[in-house]
């Protein structure tokens, strides 16, 4: 089975950004492409949130270059949202924060985060998967070329993390969007994700989920620790990934993520996006 | 019938209200009430120069509280001292320099307690007139930047990356408050500027469920504030200023008597 053809939404090349003399982000290369996923990861101050603002463009590059597709839609969910209790704003009334929209495109995202029953509620009485459902919601509501979540489970327990990563999924199928996917959680990396590039000030590794768990520049930069919990969760509900990264089978056996093998359905992934450097 | 003075002060307060009401919601969403109180101060600073340069004193005010706002936006991206601190040092700097500076021109003789807490009593026509005009043209702005101002109060990110500019936004809600504080110092005063744009605006939190209901329930209150102040002050001989400031902190009081479930939307909607 084909996948239909993909448009490149936005192509970064050896692009650096240059504050007070010093590199925050050197020689990135990076391609999304729509009803594509890429998650960017790296330990904090690598880089991780101006490599997305090159790519939302809301910063320019101080050296190589940056193509974003013309008229590119952008939907984003921000890191941390803390909305003052004096700003009254129901669900209903975050939808149109940015943009105008009419009741059925608003009931229309609800139903599709599964959040229809909360379009009345204040936001500040949401829990916070309910809350960053309607982030999610929010931003699709623009129809986007590219979704942006920075760190989408923050706040989040361990069984609703699975479950919004399981949402971003379908809205990429459903939508057909780029996602871009910012973490400094190492925990979970969804499997659906095509590409991960692992961030420190430049691009470490890149590639599938697994090669990056077990690339070299990851380990180090990480630690083997770091590596271990580093499960790959997976569509197939015939598990469960426990807080500590080991595994619990269907049939209630615990193995740890190492022997735990993940058998890939039918996905495609389309061409691959990895950079070869010289 | 009431006197003609009496007249003029409740227009020109209600008018006022109108203004500090919405703008003020932003002042409280964006926690930046020490903020307006700190251009507020300054334009003591605006008074006097505006004195010593012989320009309109208006003109003077507005350009002496941008001026401290734009200060303060470039001291905060150094860094050095916190936001608080800064605050502190420009609010009561800029005021003690105007009235140094007052002290300094001994060739004329300036009614102190009249900038400091207004003299709503002594308004003209004219300066209904310009309350009138400069406030339709805050409220247009406002409404025009409506969207993109609450989506960067909301979240500033957010809307950069959605294509918004929210540094501009943000420098166009300094703008207009450093106008309304140029329009209101005559009116209420430099010390009591900062209550008519927070005092309203919180009233309203607990009577909205959504920012666009709570910035006309604002500009109600503030009305009704200013009135019952000013009715106030007529029947107990009271200083009018600090008597609207009074009778809006009473209806704040009042405001917290109401059941929170009543306005507010629901936690849930029963399916």
């Amino acid at each position: 089975m084909d996948v239909p053809l993909r448009q490149t939404l936005v192509e970064i090349a050896d692009a650096g950004v240059r504050r007070g003399g010093k590199w925050l982000v050197e020689g990135i290369d990076l391609t999304i492409r729509s009803g594509e996923i890429v998650t960017l990861i790296g330990p904090n101050g690598s880089g991780k949130s101006t490599t997305a603002k090159l790519v939302t463009g809301v910063l320019k590059p101080d050296a190589g270059s940056v193509n974003r597709r013309a008229g590119l839609t952008v939907g984003y969910v921000p890191q941390r949202l803390a909305i003052d209790w004096t700003l009254p704003l129901t669900v209903r009334r975050l939808m149109t924060l940015t943009g105008r929209f009419g009741r059925h495109e608003i009931e229309r995202v609800l139903a599709q985060v599964g959040i229809t029953h909360l379009i009345d509620a204040e936001v500040q009485h949401l829990s916070g998967g309910e809350f960053q459902r309607a982030l999610m919601a929010r931003a699709i509501i623009r129809k986007p070329d590219l979704l942006v979540l920075d760190e989408p489970v923050q706040g989040v327990d361990f069984s609703g993390e699975v479950a919004l990563y399981d949402l971003i999924g379908q809205i990429r199928d459903e939508i057909g969007c780029g996602v871009l996917l910012i973490s400094h959680d190492l925990h979970v990396v969804m499997a659906a994700t095509d590409t991960v590039i692992c961030l420190n000030g430049h691009v470490c590794c890149r590639g599938t989920p697994e090669s990056v768990a077990r690339s070299p520049e990851y380990l180090s930069l990480f630690g083997a620790r770091a590596a271990k919990a580093l499960a790959v969760y997976q569509h197939h509900h015939d598990h469960t990934h426990l807080p500590d990264g080991r595994v619990e089978e269907a049939d209630g056996s615990i193995v740890s993520t190492h022997e735990h093998v993940h058998d890939h359905h039918g996905h495609a992934h389309g061409p691959s996006t990895r950079h070869d450097h010289a | 019938m009431l006197e003609d003075f009496f007249a003029r002060a409740l227009v020109a307060g209600i008018g006022l209200a109108l203004v500090t009401g919405p703008l003020g919601c932003f002042i409280v969403w964006r926690r930046m009430s020490y903020f307006g109180d700190t251009m507020a101060h300054s334009a003591l600073l605006g008074v006097a120069l505006s004195f010593l340069f012989q320009i309109n004193m208006t003109l003077g005010v507005f350009l002496v509280a941008t001026a401290v706002a734009g200060a303060l936006l470039l001291l905060q991206r150094r860094n050095a001292l916190s936001t608080d601190a800064l605050l502190g040092i420009l609010s009561h700097s800029t005021l003690a320099i105007g009235l140094v500076l007052v002290a300094f021109m001994t060739w004329i003789r300036v009614d102190l307690m009249g900038f400091l807490f207004g003299d709503i009593l002594a308004v003209s026509a004219g300066d209904i007139a310009l309350i009138y005009a400069g406030g339709a043209a805050i409220l247009i702005v406002l409404v025009l930047v409506w969207r993109p101002l609450l989506a960067a109060t909301v979240n500033a990110e957010l809307a950069e990356a959605e294509g918004l500019r929210p540094e501009v936004t943000k420098a166009l809600l300094m703008l207009l408050l450093a106008s309304v504080i140029a329009i209101a110092m005559k009116i209420v005063g430099v010390l009591l500027i900062t209550s008519l744009l927070i005092i309203p605006a919180a009233t309203a939190r607990r009577l909205s469920a959504t920012p666009e209901q709570m910035a006309l329930v604002a500009a109600g209150i503030g009305a009704v504030g200013v009135a019952g102040g000013l009715f106030g002050s007529l029947r107990y001989d009271t200083p009018s200023g600090p008597s609207i400031v009074v009778a809006a902190m009473g209806l704040f009081l009042l405001s917290l008597l109401i059941p929170s479930q009543l306005f507010v939307a629901k936690r849930r909607e029963s399916p």
